[in-house]
Order: C-alpha cells, then sequence, then structure tokens
C-alpha cells in the first residue's frame, strides 16, 4: 500500500511559472550556444597563434578569430530577445555584484570584444584582404592593426583565460542555482567550455580548404570529444550519488521525459557519431568532410536546448 | 538599529483554506489579473480512506540567505536595509529572469510591465505600522507576522511553543515564513 500517495492543488498559475517554469525559451540555449562557439573559436585561433602554427593551421591562424565577435554577437541579440525589459538593458553596465554570474558574465563579454577583435585585426591582412581594403580607411585603424600585429602573442595569451572564461561561465550561469537541481553540479561550466571548444573546432573544420588543418583539427577534436562524454558520464554519477533531489532531477534523461533527446539526438547524434566518423577518417577512409562538423554543432545546440529545458523541469516544489 | 527578523507564522491547523489572503493581497498590491503574489496549498497526504491534509497559505519566503539577491545581475533584486525583506527596484530590473530561476519557491514572476514581481511582506503597510494586508484579512486569524529579534512578540513565542516547519530547509535559504503543525 503506498502511504506517499501525494495530492496537491493550488489557486497559483502565474504565467511562465506553472505549472512549470518556462522562463527561458529559445533564446537562452541559442545564446548560450553562439557563445560557446565564440569560446571555442577564440581558444583555438589563439593558441594557434601563441604555439606558431601559421603553416600547419592556417585557417585557424589568420582568418578563424573574425567569428569569434560574429557569433557572440548574435548570440548576445538572442540574450537581448529575452529579456523582459529591454530598455534597461544598460543596468547590466550600470553596476557590478560579485555574487551574481549574470553580473560576471556581462563584464567577461566587455573583455571577450577587445581581446577577440584585435586578434582578427592581427591577422586581416593576410586572413581577410577584402575586408582590410574596405576598413583600411578609417581613421586610427592603421595604428591599431599595427598595434595588434606586434603584440598579436600578448594578445593571444589575453584570449586564452578570457575565452576559457566565457566558455565556463555558459555554464556557471546555470549551475549556479540551487533551486534547479539539475543544473546545480560544479561540472556543468567544464563540460560546457569542453563543448564550446569541440563546437569552434568543428566550424574549423567546417570551413578550412587545407587537408592536413583538417587532419590535426579533426584529431583534436577527437580528444575533446572523448573528454565531453567522460565529463558527460562524470556528472551523472555525481547526480546519482547526490542527495534524493539530485536523483530525482537526473531521472530526467534516464526514463523521464527528456531520456530521448538526450541519448538519441545529444549522446548518440552529437557525440558518438562524430566521434567514430571522426576516427573512421583518420584512419584514412574517406567521410564526406561537413557531416562530422556539423553533427558536432547540432549536438552543441541540441544539448543547450535540452539543459535548459531540464534544469526548468527540475525543482524542489512538490506538484 | 537592530535588524528586524520579519517573520510570518501560519497555523495549518487553523486554516482553512478560504483563500481570503490571496484576494487580499491582489487588491492591497493591486496585482494584475492571472498572476498572484500569495497562493494557497493543499496538500493531501495518503490513500482514501486513511488520509491527512495540510493547507498552507504561501509566498515569498523572505529568506535570510536569498538566492535570488545573490542572483540578480544588476541589484534590483535587494535586502531592504535592516531588515530580511527582499524587493525589487523596478528601474533597476532587466526582466533577466535570473531571479526567478534562483527562487526554490517560484514565488516571483514576471509583471506585464516587463519588471519581476513578487511578495513584499506589505513593506509599504509595514512602514504605517500595519500589518501585512494577507495577516489582516485572515478570518480564522491563522496568520502573525512580526518581528523574531524581539523575543516577546507573537512570532516568537509562537515558535517556542509550538511545532513548525519552513518549506524546503534543505535549499539552505533560511526561509522566513512558517508553519506551525
Amino acid at each position: 500500500m503506498n502511504l506517499k500517495e501525494i495530492l496537491v492543488t493550488t489557486n497559483k498559475n502565474n504565467h511562465l511559472i506553472d505549472p512549470q517554469l518556462h522562463i527561458w525559451g529559445w533564446e537562452v540555449p541559442v545564446y548560450l550556444f553562439l557563445g560557446g562557439l565564440a569560446a571555442g573559436i577564440l581558444l583555438v585561433a589563439a593558441m594557434a597563434i601563441v604555439y606558431d602554427k601559421k603553416k600547419q593551421l592556417p585557417y585557424s591562424y589568420n582568418k578563424l578569430a573574425l567569428f569569434a565577435p560574429i557569433s557572440l554577437s548574435i548570440g548576445m541579440l538572442a540574450l537581448f530577445m529575452d529579456l523582459e525589459y529591454k530598455l534597461h538593458v544598460f543596468r547590466f553596465y550600470t553596476t557590478f555584484q560579485i555574487t551574481s554570474p549574470m553580473s560576471w558574465g556581462s563584464w567577461i563579454l566587455m573583455l571577450f570584444y577587445p581581446a577577440s577583435i584585435l586578434l582578427t585585426l592581427a591577422t586581416i591582412r593576410e586572413g581577410w584582404p577584402q575586408i582590410y581594403k574596405l576598413i583600411k580607411n578609417i581613421p586610427l585603424i592603421e595604428i591599431i592593426i599595427k598595434f595588434s600585429e606586434e603584440k598579436i602573442k600578448l594578445i593571444s595569451y589575453f584570449s586564452l583565460p578570457i575565452a576559457t572564461s566565457l566558455g565556463v561561465y555558459t555554464g556557471i550561469l546555470l549551475s549556479a542555482y540551487v533551486a534547479r537541481p539539475f543544473w546545480n553540479s560544479s561540472l556543468i561550466g567544464p563540460i560546457f567550455l569542453v563543448s564550446g571548444l569541440s563546437t569552434g573546432l568543428a566550424f574549423v573544420l567546417l570551413f578550412t580548404k587545407d587537408s592536413s588543418e583538417h587532419h590535426i583539427i579533426s584529431k583534436i577534436d577527437f580528444g575533446v570529444i572523448i573528454l565531453e562524454i567522460v565529463l558527460i558520464g562524470l556528472y551523472i554519477i555525481s547526480m546519482l550519488s547526490g542527495a534524493k533531489i539530485y536523483h530525482d532531477s537526473i531521472h530526467l534523461i534516464l526514463g523521464g521525459q527528456m531520456t530521448t533527446k538526450f541519448w538519441v539526438l545529444f549522446v548518440g547524434l552529437g557525440l558518438f557519431t562524430p566521434l567514430i566518423l571522426e576516427f573512421i577518417e583518420l584512419k584514412g577512409k574517406v567521410v564526406p568532410k561537413a557531416i562530422p562538423a556539423l553533427l558536432v554543432l547540432f549536438g552543441g545546440l541540441i544539448f543547450r536546448f535540452i539543459m535548459v529545458s531540464a534544469g526548468q523541469i527540475s525543482t524542489w516544489v512538490v506538484r | 538599529m537592530l535588524k528586524k527578523r520579519y517573520a510570518m507564522v501560519i497555523d495549518t491547523r487553523s486554516c482553512v483554506g478560504c483563500g481570503d489572503c490571496v484576494v487580499a493581497c491582489k487588491v492591497e498590491n493591486k496585482v494584475p489579473e492571472g498572476f498572484h503574489r500569495d497562493w494557497v496549498v493543499e496538500e493531501t497526504n495518503g490513500s482514501f480512506p486513511d488520509l491527512n491534509m495540510e493547507i498552507r497559505s504561501e509566498r515569498c519566503n523572505h529568506c535570510e540567505n536569498p538566492p535570488c539577491v545573490y542572483a540578480c545581475p544588476t541589484g534590483a533584486s535587494h535586502i531592504k536595509e535592516n531588515t530580511n525583506i527582499t524587493l525589487v527596484h523596478h528601474d533597476l530590473c532587466t526582466g533577466c529572469k535570473a531571479c526567478i530561476a534562483a527562487c526554490p519557491y517560484d514565488a516571483r514572476f514576471v509583471h506585464p510591465e516587463g519588471y519581476v514581481s513578487k511578495c513584499t511582506f506589505c513593506d509599504h503597510r509595514l512602514e504605517q505600522g500595519l500589518k501585512p494586508a494577507c495577516v489582516s484579512t485572515c478570518p480564522t486569524h491563522c496568520m502573525h507576522f512580526g518581528n523574531l529579534n524581539n523575543p516577546f512578540s507573537k512570532v516568537s513565542r509562537l515558535l517556542r511553543s509550538r511545532k513548525w516547519k519552513v518549506l524546503t530547509p534543505e535549499a539552505g535559504t533560511k526561509a522566513m515564513v512558517y508553519y506551525l503543525l
């Protein structure tokens, strides 16, 4: 006999809150994806420069950085669209709230722009000659380009912690909420960083025309995907061995309503399929080049959709 | 000035779930249609015919360790000076909804005007020496309000003399709405 049958009735039916929290729709996962992608792109570009891989990784070295501020800007547009009081967006920048991950994030974004733009300018003459022609007449631009060319290594060194912070922040934004047990794991930050790095590498795989660069990046991405799988495994183990509330919340992907999406779309299509395809490719077999890259990007996006939506379902409130 | 630790103490044994507290709040605070700052939960445990029921009038818990305030990126969600009352500055709020995600009690909502809204413990009434509207209205007198830093206040005495609980203490929020059992 079930002694713990609980029936809860209430008049509470607030829009976006009840019966299930759904304050964040498509905008936040798209922002987290594009923010992670921007972080991954800047990490790859800065690493290529730090290790002087101009010849081996020509696309990453010369062209890639441009897409970091572009990706982030589209992401921030999505985030802006999520704000309920859009006119007050400037309020993020009239204060710094030390306990708020979102406040940290707002200021990290402001560091990310100068770093990624300077890194783009440092290689623009060679990487994007058409754009260079368009902008070279802007006052002071030549001085800035010269400065960034001279200090390219220094800018790259600065870019590494900034990009890492952005990548981790996209995860901590979710993991800092004690109220949402599905998110409330310190592994979420590293998972989002590694996933962002993987999408950054996939971006290179999609656009590089250099076959040796494709091979090297494919090899790195292979390792990064394995690392992501390990972190996802550790996250699930930590939730399963946690208190009841964590145990209950992870059930969302272990039999609950997000199970199929998580295992088929994310783990199956977004992690294991590109991993296997990249393995086959590295063994020398011919695989359509765009497929593993597109799958990694798809996996990164669907992962953020699943995370944002599952976290909002998980709750302390008995319903 | 000694900090005021405002607490609401609600006797679940006297509450009949009439919903007057909900109506009083809606009228007093002009809460827009379709939204509630407080609500009544009826929780039935067991299987027929062996049942027990608890009725709770719920709202923002004005936590002493408020995760909503910690999550707010602009300082809009804040603790009123010398109290534990958490409030929202409408002018600072961007409607990012971080505080809503942070609240384990789902006590907040987005006001149709764009900012986040919730129970204020009727701060404007407290300033006039009145009690919150829900407490003043309660026909069974099951709701009590006062300062826990005053050992002789009704709420302090009730919490010393009766068994009580707060909602999800495991979340570490130090909720200040107490339920007498």
